[in-house]
Formats: C-alpha cells, sequence, structure tokens
C-alpha cells in the first residue's frame, strides 16, 4: 500500500511503478526475497550435510549423557516398583519378588552383566554381584524370595545398593553428569562431593585448563618477537623466515610428535647431546617425555604457528611510523613499545591466545603419545570411557562440559576475532 | 635492519638479544623436523645418532628403514625382487595399504568438500545472505569442536546408520572436517571479489551457470584450490576419527603411524615420516604459488 508521504515525493504521478504497473516497493521486496532464497538455496546443501554429519551425531551422544535405558528396559518389573515406591523405607517382599523374576529373565537374555556394569558405575563390585546372583538364581524356589536372595548375598539388603538402583530406575539420569564433577550420591540419595581419592575430573578439568593456559602463554612469549620479526623484515628475508613457521603448520601431526619422542625420549637426541657435551652424566638423563613436560614441549611447538601467523598478520598492519614518531617525541624504547606498539597487537594477541587456548583444552593424540600419565588431558579421559571402560554415559558427560567450554570460548572468539576473519596461511 | 648510528649500547645489546631470541624460536620450530631426516638413515634400530653416523662413515646409513616400509606385512617379504614380489608388496605391505586408504580417502572427501564449501561460499558471501553469522558459525564450528567429541558423536551415530567400517562414513566425516577450510578460503577470495564483473556478464546475457564458469570460478580458483588443499590436508592427516569408526580395512597412515608409535616403536616410523615431511613441502610449494597467482590476479582486477 502507498503511504501519503510517498504520493507527496512521487507528486502527482502517484506511485512509482515498475513497467507492468508493480508499485517499486512491492517490486523490490519481491526481488529481495528473491535474491534471499537464492544465497540460502546456495547454502543449503552444505547446511544439511553439516547438520546430518555433525550437529546430528553430536546432539545424540550428548543425549546419551543423560539418557541410560539399560536398567529399566532389562529389569522392568523392578523399575517400575522402584518408581512406585519410597526406598527410604524397608523394602518389602513384592519388591525382592519383582528383583527375582528380572534377574531370572535377565539371565535367559544374558543382560544381566550389563544391568551390573550399569550399577557398578556409582557402586564398586555390583558387576560381580549381579553376576553370582544371576548364576545361582536357579536355587531360589518360590516364594519368600526376600530371604533365599538374602542368604545367596547379604549386599542385597544394604540401603545403598537400592538407592543406586533406583536411581538408575529412570532411563533419564544426571548421574552421569554428577559424576563428571566429582559428585555423588550418599547412601540416602543426596547430592554430595565425593570421597577424596574419588575425585577424579575435577583435577583433570583444571589440569586441562592449566597446561593449555600455559601452553598458550609460553605461545606468546615465544610467538611475540618471532611475529614482530617477520612483520618488520623485508619481504624477501621474512618469506625464508616464514617458510620455517608454516612448514610445521603443514606437516603431519604424527610427524611432529613423532620427532619429539625422538628428540626427548631419555635414550633420545637431545638427552645423548647433553650427556656428550657433559652437561648431564650418563645416568641423571632428563625424564622429559611421558609425562606434563612431553604434553607441554610438543603442545607449544604444534600450537606455535596458531600465535605467530594472525600476530603477524596484525602486525603487518601497525604503521611502523608511529613507534619512530613515538621516539622523536622523546619516548624511550620501551614506553613507545608499550604504549604505542603493544597496544596495536592485542587484537592479534587476543586472537591467538584464544586460538591455541581453544585448540589446546580438546586435545587428544599428543597427550596419548607424550604425556604418560601426569601429561592426560581430558579428552584421553573421555576416549577411555569410550574405547575400554565403556561406561559412555560418562564419555558423553564429560564431552559435553569439554564443549560447552569450547563453545563458550568459541563465541568469546567470535565477538572478539569474528570467524570469518580467521586466517590460514 | 641495521640499527641507527644514534643506538645506545643498551639499544644494540637489546637487539642483539632479541635477533638471538627469535633464531632459538625459529629453531625450536623447524630443527624437530629437520632432525628425523637423517635419522630415518640410520643403519641401527636407534632413535638416536650413532657414532658412525657422526663420524660420516657411509656403514652408519642405510636405507633399510624405507625398505622395512615396502615389506612390513608381506607374505614373503625375502623373495627375490622380481615382479611377483613387488605385486606382494603392492597387494599387502601394509605401509603401502595405508597410503592407498589415505589417498582415496582424502581426495573423496576433499571433492565433496570442496564442492559443497564453494557453492556454500558463494551464497554466504552474497549480502543478501540472510542468518550470515549464525550459519557461518555452524560451518566453521567442525574446526573448533575437539575432535573428539565429533569422533564420539559419529562413533555411536555410524554403529546405529551402518556406517561403522565403512569407507562411506570416513569419506563422509573426513568431509565434514574438510569444510571450514573451504568456507574459510573461499570467503577470504571472494571478499575482495569485485561484485559488478557478475552484474556486467549478466547484463550481457550470461546465464548464472555460464557466469560462474566463465567469469567467478577462474577468478576465485586459487582460494578454492587452497581450500581443498587444507581439507585434503585435514583428511590426509586425521586420526582421531578413523581411530574411532574404521576397520583394518580402513587403515590410513596416520592410524599405522600411531599404531607404531604405540606398539613397535622403530625407526620405520622415521622414514615414513621423512616421506611426509617431503609430502607437504610439495604442498607448501603448491600453496605459495598459488598465493602468489593471487596476488598477481588481483593487481590485474583491482
Amino acid at each position: 500500500m502507498p503511504t501519503a508521504t510517498d504520493t507527496v515525493a512521487a507528486g502527482d504521478l502517484g506511485p512509482l511503478t515498475t513497467g507492468d504497473g508493480t508499485p517499486l516497493k512491492t517490486a523490490l521486496a519481491r526481488a529481495t526475497r528473491r535474491a534471499r532464497l537464492k544465497a540460502l538455496f546456495l547454502v543449503a546443501p552444505l547446511l544439511l550435510f553439516v547438520i546430518v554429519t555433525f550437529a546430528v551425531p553430536i546432539g545424540q551422544m550428548l543425549y546419551l549423557s543423560i539418557y541410560n535405558p539399560v536398567f529399566s528396559d532389562n529389569m522392568p518389573r523392578l523399575s517400575s516398583w522402584l518408581r512406585a515406591h519410597d526406598v527410604t523405607q524397608v523394602r518389602g517382599e513384592d519388591a525382592f519378588k519383582a528383583l527375582v523374576l528380572d534377574l531370572t529373565e535377565a539371565r535367559a537374555n544374558r543382560t544381566h552383566a550389563q544391568v551390573g556394569t550399569r550399577i557398578n558405575y556409582e557402586r564398586t563390585g555390583a558387576t560381580s554381584l549381579f553376576k553370582s546372583t544371576a548364576r545361582k538364581i536357579k536355587r531360589i524356589k518360590g516364594p519368600p524370595y526376600k530371604d533365599q536372595l538374602l542368604a545367596l548375598n547379604e549386599e542385597w539388603g544394604e540401603l545403598h545398593l537400592w538407592t543406586v538402583m533406583t536411581r538408575a530406575a529412570a532411563p533419564h539420569t544426571a548421574a552421569f553428569y554428577a559424576q563428571a564433577l566429582d559428585l555423588s550420591y550418599d547412601a540416602e540419595g543426596d547430592i554430595v562431593r565425593a570421597p577424596e581419592n574419588r575425585r577424579i575430573y575435577g583435577h583433570l578439568f583444571l589440569r586441562t585448563l592449566l597446561l593449555s593456559a600455559l601452553v598458550a602463554g609460553l605461545c606468546l612469549i615465544l610467538g611475540y618477537p618471532a611475529a614482530h620479526l617477520l612483520a618488520s623484515l623485508p619481504l624477501k628475508y621474512s618469506n625464508l623466515l616464514m617458510v620455517m613457521v608454516l612448514l610445521p603448520f603443514w606437516t603431519s601431526l604424527l610427524v611432529r610428535t613423532t620427532s619429539w619422542i625422538t628428540l626427548l625420549q631419555s635414550q633420545g637426541v637431545l638427552n645423548d647431546m647433553l650427556v656428550s657435551v657433559g652437561i648431564l652424566s650418563d645416568n641423571g638423563r632428563l625424564e622429559l617425555m611421558y609425562n606434563q613436560w612431553g604434553t607441554v614441549i610438543a603442545m607449544t611447538h604444534i600450537m606455535l604457528p596458531f600465535m605467530i601467523l594472525p600476530l603477524y598478520s596484525v602486525m603487518k598492519t601497525v604503521p611502523k611510523d608511529f613507534v619512530r614518531a613515538a621516539r622523536s617525541l622523546g619516548a624511550g624504547p620501551v614506553t613507545a613499545f608499550l604504549r604505542v606498539y603493544l597496544p596495536q597487537t592485542v587484537p592479534g594477541i587476543g586472537a591467538g591466545i584464544l586460538l591455541v587456548f581453544i585448540i589446546s583444552v580438546g586435545y587428544y593424540i599428543t597427550p596419548a603419545l607424550v604425556g604418560g600419565s601426569s601429561g592426560q588431558l581430558i579428552s584421553n579421559q573421555i576416549a577411555f570411557h569410550m574405547l575400554q571402560s565403556l561406561n559412555w554415559g560418562l564419555a558423553a558427560a564429560l564431552g559435553a562440559l569439554l564443549l560447552g567450554g569450547v563453545i563458550l570460548l568459541y563465541w568469546l572468539y567470535d565477538r572478539l576475532v569474528g570467524v570469518d576473519n580467521m586466517k590460514l596461511g | 635492519m641495521p640499527m641507527p648510528p644514534h643506538a645506545t649500547t643498551f639499544e644494540r645489546i637489546w637487539r642483539r638479544l632479541y635477533l638471538a631470541f627469535c633464531a632459538g624460536v625459529f629453531l625450536f620450530l623447524i630443527a624437530p623436523i629437520i632432525v628425523i631426516v637423517p635419522l630415518s638413515f640410520n643403519a641401527e634400530p636407534y632413535f638416536t645418532f650413532t657414532r658412525d653416523m657422526l663420524a660420516l662413515d657411509p656403514d652408519g646409513f642405510s636405507l633399510r628403514w624405507y625398505d622395512r616400509l615396502l615389506t612390513y606385512g608381506m607374505t614373503a617379504p625375502d623373495a627375490v625382487r622380481d615382479g611377483a614380489w613387488w605385486a606382494d608388496a603392492w597387494a599387502n605391505s601394509q605401509w603401502i595399504h595405508a597410503a592407498k586408504n589415505s589417498f582415496v580417502i582424502g581426495i573423496s572427501s576433499t571433492l565433496i568438500a570442496t564442492a559443497l564449501g564453494t557453492l556454500a561460499a558463494l551464497g554466504l558471501s552474497r549480502p543478501e545472505m540472510p542468518f550470515r553469522r549464525a550459519i557461518m558459525a555452524l560451518l566453521i564450528s567442525p574446526m573448533i569442536v575437539p575432535m573428539i567429541i565429533s569422533a564420539t558423536g559419529l562413533f555411536f551415530f555410524y554403529s546405529k546408520a551402518g556406517l561403522a567400517h565403512t569407507y562411506i562414513g570416513i569419506v563422509l566425516a573426513h568431509a565434514m572436517l574438510g569444510i571450514p577450510f573451504v568456507i574459510i578460503t573461499v570467503t577470504a577470495t571472494l571478499s575482495g571479489f569485485d561484485r559488478s564483473l557478475i552484474h556486467a556478464a549478466a547484463s550481457l546475457g550470461a546465464s548464472p551457470v555460464t557466469t560462474f564458469r566463465k567469469v567467478i570460478l577462474p577468478l576465485i580458483l586459487p582460494g578454492v584450490i587452497s581450500g581443498a588443499l587444507f581439507a585434503f590436508v585435514t583428511s590426509f592427516d586425521e586420526v582421531v576419527v578413523v581411530l574411532f569408526v574404521a576397520s583394518y580395512d580402513q587403515q590410513t597412515i596416520p592410524l599405522q603411524m600411531w599404531n607404531g608409535i604405540r606398539e613397535q616403536i622403530s625407526p620405520t616410523i622415521l622414514a615414513a615420516a621423512t616421506i611426509l615431511v617431503l609430502f607437504s613441502i610439495a604442498l607448501l610449494t603448491t600453496l605459495e604459488l598459488l598465493r602468489r597467482r593471487t596476488e598477481r590476479l588481483r593487481g590485474l582486477t583491482g
């Protein structure tokens, strides 16, 4: 609809129209809509692809951190009894009847071990309890069940076991997050901090953050002067030095990790050199590998290009005259650097630190190969629960916490640097 | 850069220190990669320089670890080296098997990532693109999300979808991981692209497809190729996803190295690493030539 102002602006001729008589505004709106659709249409195939091969799998994985139906599916009678009753009360014959019937069935379906493993996540020893009871379940002949079961193994009378089973009876659970945050449920089902010797993950998250921060800090210390040199040398020389930054960047991660093993191991090149020069004695070789130092050294090497490249691209844009002007106005070299040069490179510092930190926090390969036991990061624990202990709920919960942290940093990076300003090479 | 004549002694010392520090940093970057090259010719099964090697005695050097790359996993490694021996190596050597896989997976995933990524970058660089920031963030995220999380997600997804232990599964996963690089490099090239050229082509009667083929593609080609190279290297170097969803059939070079480092560490790995270093030098050279070409084109068009 043409408004009053349109009419006034168009004078006596009425609203402006296109050749076929459509008002200009409508035609423009239509054209814009078509252009938007065209743009979306170009992006759509990739968007669909990324959603199917990336977003959906990760979403499903995250769902596993709160969803575990192993117990409720395989112990249906007991699960519905537990959901309907308050476990702090003394358990009666009907609960044990459900337990025995379910266990008999689980034994026939060969799922009793799975069920036991699920309970074992929160109560050690449950796997063997379920297995041994299932093996002897045929000895229980008819009601009353409670006394016969307790005679088989008196652990079945313990309240803690029953509170754990109550939580497992619900397919949706926060138990994995609790465990990932070093929390546990006490016998009454209240959340408390885990006993000191079982607090693993808080420490591991902290170590991951500290080592990543250390790597980012080292990269900044090493990378800042190097980037500055690259940016200030004439192109002829800086291109040559740039190769030294880009070659490691383009070299396979496993090659670089192998190199560090070669260099750092106790019979390796570095130790041999130090021994032959006489700095170290043959039995005083440095332990640089298979501990935190291995992780820090190798990761600093791997991350350094991610620090130098953004710093370099920012420093390249800083006019050299500014520092000269500051000097000619009487600023000392330190003042000129701190008050004129450094502030202009802050975007590069921010980009580099965030990039290195984001990548380091999720690192897996290098710590797994050179980290030993003290250089492992949270990713290694996720892989352990995925491939070895098969506690997928806990792996997913740890993954979700890590992912949350990374997304937060990524959001920060996008705000400060902008993902589309990311430069590669 | 020489020091100005008015520099104080303090400044001269400081400059020396600065240059020495930088030299140290560049040495730190390059030395680990260079040091494995001579070590891969070690005649002894050690990871360090032997006395013979340091004395440049020819006996200290040998090609045995390169030979081992070929023979490892063969049915008759000690047979006479005739046609049958080479056929045996081509069919059974584990490193050759891994190299074949790496190239097949790398090339297929690069083709998918480049085709979809270039198309999407064209859409994203249009001024009318709605939700640009959000979509960009989503498309770049496979690069940011820790590999272990992507791999874990794919592990569950593929075991349900029947894609675990298949080439297709790994190719799709690697294409997904390579896409951010294509998007980044192609959008960067497009940001310097003169859009009036598109209008000019259209006004001269070219269809959108012709415009793309004859005008847009030749100009953004360096960006597309360097994006493709990044995608290829990502796939070629990726090990976590392969570790999680591949079976022996899909064993790649990085996985072979991973297993080698963890199990039977021998200088064979150094020989493989040396070949990979040469490979990355070749890639780097290609990329540099492309960059120069882009700059030249920019000089002409801008």
